[in-house]
């Protein structure tokens, strides 16, 4: 990244942080019960997978005696895989999104990754702070350990913001790929242990699944939350190398191609 | 104090055969490139100085657009490159950024930040635009229930808060109705003479004559014309006209103004001279005596149908009166070649004291698009002077009856 782009989005700090702080807004600006509803939605989510896995489906997890074991590794997966999707998903359509301001306006352009960074992570925030409280609530707060959550968010968000940015300049020029990824996600989902836990499948799926850069955050945050273990640090290096590879791949991207991206929207 | 360079400017869009091309370059950069340039501006240079305001003319599809938006950055140039020093503010699109949900005084906030002001400055302005929007409570409603000249109101309003070195307009001369057009346009004219370098798109005749020092005209991505407004115009109104087999001259009279003559050539103007009352030629004219504008045409070619048009055009070009034979239902039919037909046009010279210059066209119908025999810029030059009448200012001669109650 260049010192005349950081300069330029910090002078546009204040529009960064108007559009998250809008595109938060704008999705109760017409209800009645407003702020409530960035709660309600993501509450009702927590609840379909705490109360119903583990009070109506009686769903166990083995090894674990715990009752909301189970709801807790679920949570612990499709929370973060959420953000995930979220980053990776919009990241590909950032730049086509926004075709209109691109083409009108002269401003820093990465502000608009920038911008959906911010905004997927307050997503984030809100439905894991509902999370959080549930874990101390119900007595399943996995202690000191919690704290390695963060680290590994960041190494998860560094690598859905590489693979989101190359993703988006590519989208640009070749719109399958928006097309394709759409796919991909659906099945990269079912293809980290994120439902099941790693050891219930098929010994040959389990060496092709351990070589997905997800299966070792989501069985980090897994543990930790399940079980209050530390994360084997070892095990999440080569996400963080692709990842910051992703991200050197992103912004080479997009310095050589913003300004025939333009003309292509 | 801010000036826009342009240098040696050139825009080129990739154009591939199949979608497959531009996979198969970047894939493979090794075996060459597949696209092929489509050049929709080439070699623009040229320099707007400090407090200068230079209009940018020509048909859709020029390249006026494109310019423009290589000038405010939003494009990259294939070539040269651009130079602004000062703030530069652009008033392409009005309203980017605005989100129909919130109030206008929200959005003015946003799409402030969008253009570069801080939220602080906006803070600062924010009673300036509203009064300059002047929409009232409006400003606290969500923008989904303005009209759209309200929208325009605001956006210009927050987009020219601030004067910027450089302004650049792209026919948003036409924002909203006309009492707010107006008022818009002697904004950026009050600009202009604050010292702000003006930078103006437009097809509006009046609009670049009344604001800019010169005029550039722009021809399938090349600069066609570069000079003062008045002769730009012609120019581009002959160009209009052109048609396969007519021509466009441009030749510089005795007191250094350019004629422009185009057209066809079936009908030519001969002769056209002005005369008083008793029939005898004159170049000046007292204020409020009557006229006559005689026109001898001659055919040259069998032609339909013939309509000859006048304008009378002040000294920095604005329309004073214009008519043709059309709309007076006096148009000839079947005429043959060689004939020679003259014209009378007998008016009162309610003019204010000046130079005026007549402008001839001779087509068929109301318009000089559909057939274009011949038309003629600064075709007749005369002056009208004060000689008997009271004194009063401007270009017309309305001298009123007075009556007055005390």
């Amino acid at each position: 990244m260049s010192i005349g782009m950081l300069r330029g989005v910090v002078a546009y700090r204040g529009f960064i942080l108007g559009s998250v702080k809008r595109e938060f807004q704008a999705k109760y600006r017409n209800s009645l019960l407003g702020a409530l509803w960035t709660v309600l939605n993501p509450l009702a989510m927590i609840v379909v997978y705490t109360v119903i896995f583990a009070q109506v489906m009686q769903a166990k997890l083995p090894g674990v005696t715990s009752s909301f074991g189970y709801s807790i590794y679920l949570c612990a997966g499709v929370l973060t895989w959420g953000l995930f999707a979220e980053m990776v998903g919009r990241g590909q359509n950032v730049f086509l999104d926004n075709a209109n301001l691109l083409k009108k306006l002269s401003f820093p352009r990465l502000c608009l990754p920038i911008i959906m960074v911010l905004s997927a992570a307050l997503n984030f925030a809100i439905i894991f702070l509902l999370f959080t409280l549930f874990l101390v609530l119900s007595g399943n707060f996995p202690g000191w350990a919690f704290l390695a959550v963060f680290p590994v968010l960041m190494l998860q968000v560094i690598f859905a913001m590489g693979l989101g940015m190359s993703l988006g300049v590519l989208n640009v020029f070749f719109r399958d790929v928006g097309q394709f990824f759409s796919i991909v996600l659906q099945f990269w989902f079912w293809f980290t242990p994120i439902v099941y836990p790693l050891n219930a499948v098929h010994e040959g799926i389990r060496s092709v699944i351990s070589l997905n850069p997800m299966t070792p955050v989501v069985s980090a945050y897994q543990g930790i939350l399940v079980s209050g273990l530390w994360p084997d640090w070892g095990s999440l290096v080569p996400t963080g190398v692709l990842g910051l590879l992703l991200c050197l791949l992103g912004m080479q991207l997009f310095r050589k191609r913003a300004g025939e991206m333009v003309d292509e929207l | 104090m801010g000036t826009i360079q342009v240098s040696s400017l050139g825009k080129a869009y990739k154009q591939y055969r199949t979608r497959w091309s531009r996979l198969a370059e970047w894939v493979l950069p090794f075996l060459g490139l597949r696209h092929s340039l489509k050049w929709v501006l080439k070699d623009i240079s040229f320099r707007v100085e400090p407090g200068e305001a230079v209009g940018i003319i020509g048909i859709n599809g020029a390249g006026k657009s494109t310019l423009l938006k290589l000038i405010t950055g939003t494009a990259q140039p294939t070539t040269g490159s651009v130079q602004i020093t000062g703030r530069l503010t652009a008033l392409l699109e009005l309203g980017m950024g605005f989100h129909p949900d919130f109030t206008g005084r929200q959005n003015a906030f946003m799409a402030g930040q969008l253009i570069g002001l801080s939220g602080a400055e906006i803070t600062a302005l924010m009673p300036q635009i509203e009064a300059f929007a002047e929409i009232g409570d409006y400003i606290d409603q969500p923008v989904r229930v303005y009209s759209s000249g309200m929208q325009m109101r605001l956006a210009f309003s927050l987009a020219t808060a601030k004067r910027p070195d450089v302004l650049i307009v792209d026919e948003a001369l036409s924002v909203g109705d006309a009492y707010f057009q107006h008022k818009s346009f002697e904004r950026i004219r009050q600009f202009g003479q604050l010292g702000t370098t003006l930078l103006i798109v437009s097809h509006d005749r009046n609009a670049i004559q009344a604001i800019c020092d010169r005029a550039i005209l722009l021809d399938a991505g090349h600069m066609a014309r570069e000079g003062r407004p008045e002769e730009v115009m012609d120019f581009y109104n002959a160009l209009i006209a052109e048609r396969e087999n007519s021509t466009v001259t441009q030749t510089t009279l005795a007191d250094g103004r350019v004629q422009t003559t185009s057209g066809t050539g079936e009908a030519t103007v001969e002769a056209i001279t002005l005369l008083n009352e008793r029939g005898e030629p004159i170049e000046t004219a007292a204020v409020g005596t009557r006229v006559t504008l005689r026109v001898q045409v001659r055919l040259h070619a069998p032609v339909d149908r013939l309509v000859l048009g006048y304008m009378i055009k002040d000294r920095l070009g604005q329309a004073m009166y214009g008519t043709n034979t059309h709309h007076m239902e006096r148009p000839l039919e079947d005429l043959k070649a060689g004939e020679l037909v003259t014209y009378h046009f007998t008016f009162p010279a309610n003019f204010g004291p000046g130079s005026y210059s007549v402008t001839t066209a001779l087509t068929s119908s109301d318009n000089h698009l559909l057939d274009n025999y011949q038309w003629r810029d600064l075709a007749l030059m005369f002056t009208v002077a004060n000689i008997d009448s009271r004194t009063f200012v401007g270009c017309n001669w309305l001298e009123p009856v007075i009556e007055i109650v005390r």
